[in-house]
């Protein structure tokens, strides 16, 4: 079988596995957290969300006038959360945990590629304690690295801006495995402190950081934190552990 | 007869020309995907996967 079909049809396999493991895990440690933050979220919302104007107080006789600012004010708002409120979204209940579910696999399928893709630069995974070794640094690169700048984001926890945030995710995502990678396979100590200061610096440029107070207690800010990380722990640990242990059934390739 | 005969040399393998272009193409597919999910900002797609999007740590509103 080429190469190609081997990491595709393994990635898919493992992405399915691992997927239902963070499906699992996150239903009872995030889900209840999110559920929680998304009261608060929404609470301000309402509180943020303009009034009808007050006829008294504007008087009965520039009615115009206080429609084009309510509508001002709701455009505003719109804006400033790039929420839509027309979207579609899944209703709470079983089409909510259905899309998680699917979104959970997809991602699963999509770290498995680049996980088990890394390790044929390598030569291949040939044991589930070698893709647990490989599962641990892509913790470390997708869930560590990044929550020590970003830590996980509850709903009603407001960042920066969104791209903003985006492109620090992805920088230090990508020193991280490279960093890691350059460790775990360089040959030189020159090379090693090329990764220390690679890992090092997406931390020394610093991550964007929100001007605005989150809107949910400290504590549900908290665990929230630890639940993601926990729960990305598992995870990695499962993708890893099951690429190392389903490769080495496709041959050599 | 056991894998590791198939590959005697992991190191050069993995320098092959005719290995590396699938691995590649496999990696930028498996990018394609995580992109797709995890941060396209269209408003569908961020509904559908939003509880995920939290779950994982991606940036998400």
């Amino acid at each position: 079988m080429n190469l190609f079909r081997t990491i595709v049809l393994v990635a898919a396999l493992v992405g399915l596995g691992s997927g239902l493991v963070l499906t699992i895990v996150q239903h009872f440690s995030v889900q209840p957290l999110i559920v929680q933050a998304e009261v608060f979220e929404s609470q301000r919302t309402e509180a943020e969300a303009p009034k009808p104007h007050d006829h008294e107080a504007a008087g009965e006789h520039d009615h115009l006038a206080a429609a084009k600012a309510d509508l001002a004010a709701q455009e505003a708002h719109e804006a400033a959360h790039a929420h839509d409120a027309d979207a579609w979204e899944p209703a709470d209940g079983v089409e909510r945990f259905g899309w998680t579910v699917v979104a959970n696999v997809l991602s699963a399928v999509g770290f498995a590629l680049l996980l088990v893709s890394a390790s044929e630069l390598k030569g291949g995974l040939t044991s589930w304690r070698e893709g647990l070794l490989w599962g641990l640094a892509g913790f470390a690169a997708f869930t560590l690295a990044p929550s020590v700048g970003l830590p996980p984001e509850a709903p009603g926890v407001t960042g920066a801006a969104l791209e903003a945030r985006q492109i620090w995710w992805i920088g230090t995502v990508a020193a991280t495995a490279l960093g890691l990678a350059l460790i775990a396979f360089g040959r030189s100590p020159v090379l090693a402190i090329l990764a220390v200061a690679l890992i090092a610096a997406p931390h020394v440029i610093g991550a964007p950081h929100a001007a605005e107070a989150p809107a949910i207690p400290r504590k549900l800010e908290h665990d929230f934190v630890v639940a993601v990380i926990v729960t990305g722990f598992v995870f990695w640990a499962a993708l890893g552990a099951l690429a190392g242990a389903l490769r080495p059934r496709f041959g050599g390739a | 007869m056991s894998h590791a005969d198939l590959r005697p040399s992991a190191a050069s393998a993995a320098l092959n020309p005719s290995r590396a272009f699938p691995i590649v193409a496999a990696f930028l597919f498996g990018v394609v995907i995580i992109g797709g999910v995890g941060f396209t900002q269209m408003a569908v797609a961020h509904n559908a996967a939003h509880d995920h999007r939290h779950s994982i740590g991606f940036p998400c509103h």
